[in-house]
């Protein structure tokens, strides 16, 4: 589907229309094909399903981390497949990504992997290490680890802190640079149930107040169905529910997994 | 319910792996040939070895001050050598490493260059040099440096291959740029790798000095060859235990540093 005929669900703006997407890997076959929907600006939309129907695979097409095999994918306006080198960093400036690993440089202050959050928009060596950093730049940092909880860790390495704590420092990194669209694959997939609860209320809170629209992944279906305003669900490579949060029953969840 | 049977205890081998054990030992076989292996010659040996070490023994003392020099400057070659060698292989491993900075067509050329460098031995780099830049320790400094590149630029470019994906996708997620990414997420994650890798080439590369002299490229090379040249064998002595302490000994100060530097590198 062209991706100009993707029905607006919302009426406004929408920061990302995914038209007609198909993904393949070798031997494994067709992770998904077909798929079509648009997330409008300021909405955070849950992506279920169960393992290995692409979830992770379609997050990445849509910040164009991933080549899709057919099909379209417009970030933020821009068709990703149009973009040349420079422009889709400039894109992504406007983006983040928060793993379910974390994926923190280990070695490295608190602060540090914070101020990386914002070499989309400024490059260079002086925002390689915090020592080095502008006074604004490390300002800022501290500012978002400061909305995390963690401004007393800043100078402490990130592999000296606990999975929840090394989580919220992810978030602050990936929103840091004030990002207009965030992906987040399973997010507390590594934390204890407990952690998981903590790091997920803070992360909604965070996105909500500051109107960033969001894709994210859980298989915890209680999450989805609070934090999401809008339920896609993956099946067979397919999109099997695409529906507001609030008409979503649990057994509907349920049966995605079988 | 019967009982399920265990397996067989040995995979049963196919036609083509017999094939290719057969090669294997036929290579071998081959090898040792042209090795110009000979038993009788092994059997003759210890009877010369002995007579070597009767005449070697004991080590001469005469010119220990002037051969502690000769290897203080053979430790100066192997340290310089590699710490210029460990500098610019930093860049050259980036240029090699596939997905960190450029495209696949510039890590092959880069690869392939290594590996010619890689396959020309220390001893023929310091003949190179000698040419290039005449005889003395300036000569195997530069050969050094060539063997030290060949290693570690190669290495390097692997641990930075090798590292976890994840940070550097999130830092692709927020629109940073290559030398970024590089600089911020695989360089420190591959840095642990890196000391060790360097500190094994400091150990190579004081190994390789202490013959280099037997080309003219400084070091204590040199009066092992004149040495054996004038049948000096006590003198020889000294020079052969002198390079194994030095080199026994860097080795031993290298798993020191390498147990305590990995421990609390930043």
């Amino acid at each position: 589907m062209p991706l100009d005929r993707v029905v607006h669900r919302s009426g406004g703006v929408d920061d990302l229309r995914v038209a007609g997407l198909a993904k393949r890997f070798g031997k494994a076959g067709t992770v998904f094909s077909d798929l079509s929907f648009t997330i409008a600006r300021g909405e955070c939309v849950a992506l279920v399903g169960a393992n290995g129907t692409g979830k992770s695979t379609l997050l990445r097409c849509c910040l164009g981390l991933i080549l899709p095999d057919a099909g379209q994918v417009a970030l933020l306006g821009s068709d990703l497949a149009r973009l040349s080198g420079p422009r889709r960093r400039q894109l992504r400036a406007r983006t983040g990504l928060v793993g379910q690993k974390h994926n923190l440089v280990p070695r490295l202050s608190v602060l540090s992997n914070v101020i990386h959050g914002l070499l989309g928009r400024h490059s260079g060596p002086r925002y390689w290490w915090q020592g080095l950093a502008p006074a604004e730049a490390r300002a800022t940092a501290m500012a978002a680890l400061a909305k995390v909880g963690l401004a007393d860790l800043a100078l402490r390495r990130a592999d000296q802190l606990s999975g929840g704590q090394s989580q919220r420092v992810a978030i602050a990194r990936a929103l840091v640079c004030g990002p207009r669209f965030l992906v987040a694959d399973e997010p507390c997939a590594s934390l204890d149930p407990q952690a998981g609860e903590e790091v997920m209320a803070l992360f909604m809170s965070l996105v909500k107040r500051e109107g960033v629209t969001v894709i994210f992944t859980s298989h915890n279906v209680a999450h989805a169905l609070r934090y999401g305003d809008r339920i896609i669900g993956l099946q067979g490579g397919r999109i099997a529910i695409d529906a507001a949060a609030k008409t979503v029953s649990a057994q509907d969840m349920a049966a995605l997994y079988v | 319910m019967s009982e399920p049977s265990p397996p067989p205890r040995f995979a049963r081998t196919g036609a083509s792996g017999f094939l290719g054990y057969a090669l294997v030992a036929v290579l071998v076989v081959w090898a040792f040939d042209g090795a110009g292996w000979s038993v009788e010659r092994l059997l003759a040996s210890p009877p010369r070895l002995a007579d070597f070490m009767s005449r070697a023994w004991p080590p001469s003392t005469a010119n220990l001050g002037r051969l502690a020099w000769k290897m203080v400057e053979t430790l100066q070659i192997a340290l310089a050598g590699a710490a210029l060698g460990i500098v610019l292989s930093l860049p050259i491993a980036l240029f090699a490493a596939r997905g960190v900075l450029v495209g696949r067509g510039v890590n092959w050329a880069v690869r392939m260059a290594l590996g010619f460098v890689r396959a020309v031995p220390d001893l023929v780099w310091a003949l190179v040099f000698v040419v290039a830049v005449g005889l003395g320790p300036f000569a195997g400094m530069l050969a050094i440096v060539a063997d030290t590149i060949g290693f570690c630029a190669r290495f390097f470019a692997d641990d930075m291959e090798n590292t976890d994906p994840g940070p550097a996708e999130a830092l692709t997620a927020t629109g940073a740029r290559r030398i970024d990414i590089a600089a911020c997420a695989v360089i420190p994650a591959a840095l642990p790798a890196f000391v060790s890798t360097a500190l094994f080439s400091v150990e190579k590369a004081v190994r390789s000095s202490t013959i280099l002299g037997l080309v003219g490229a400084g070091g204590i090379g040199i009066e092992l060859k004149v040495s054996f040249d004038l049948f000096d064998y006590p003198t020889a002595l000294t020079v052969i235990l002198m390079i194994a302490v030095v080199v026994v000994g860097v080795e031993q100060i290298g798993a020191v540093l390498r147990r305590r530097i990995m421990g609390s590198t930043r």
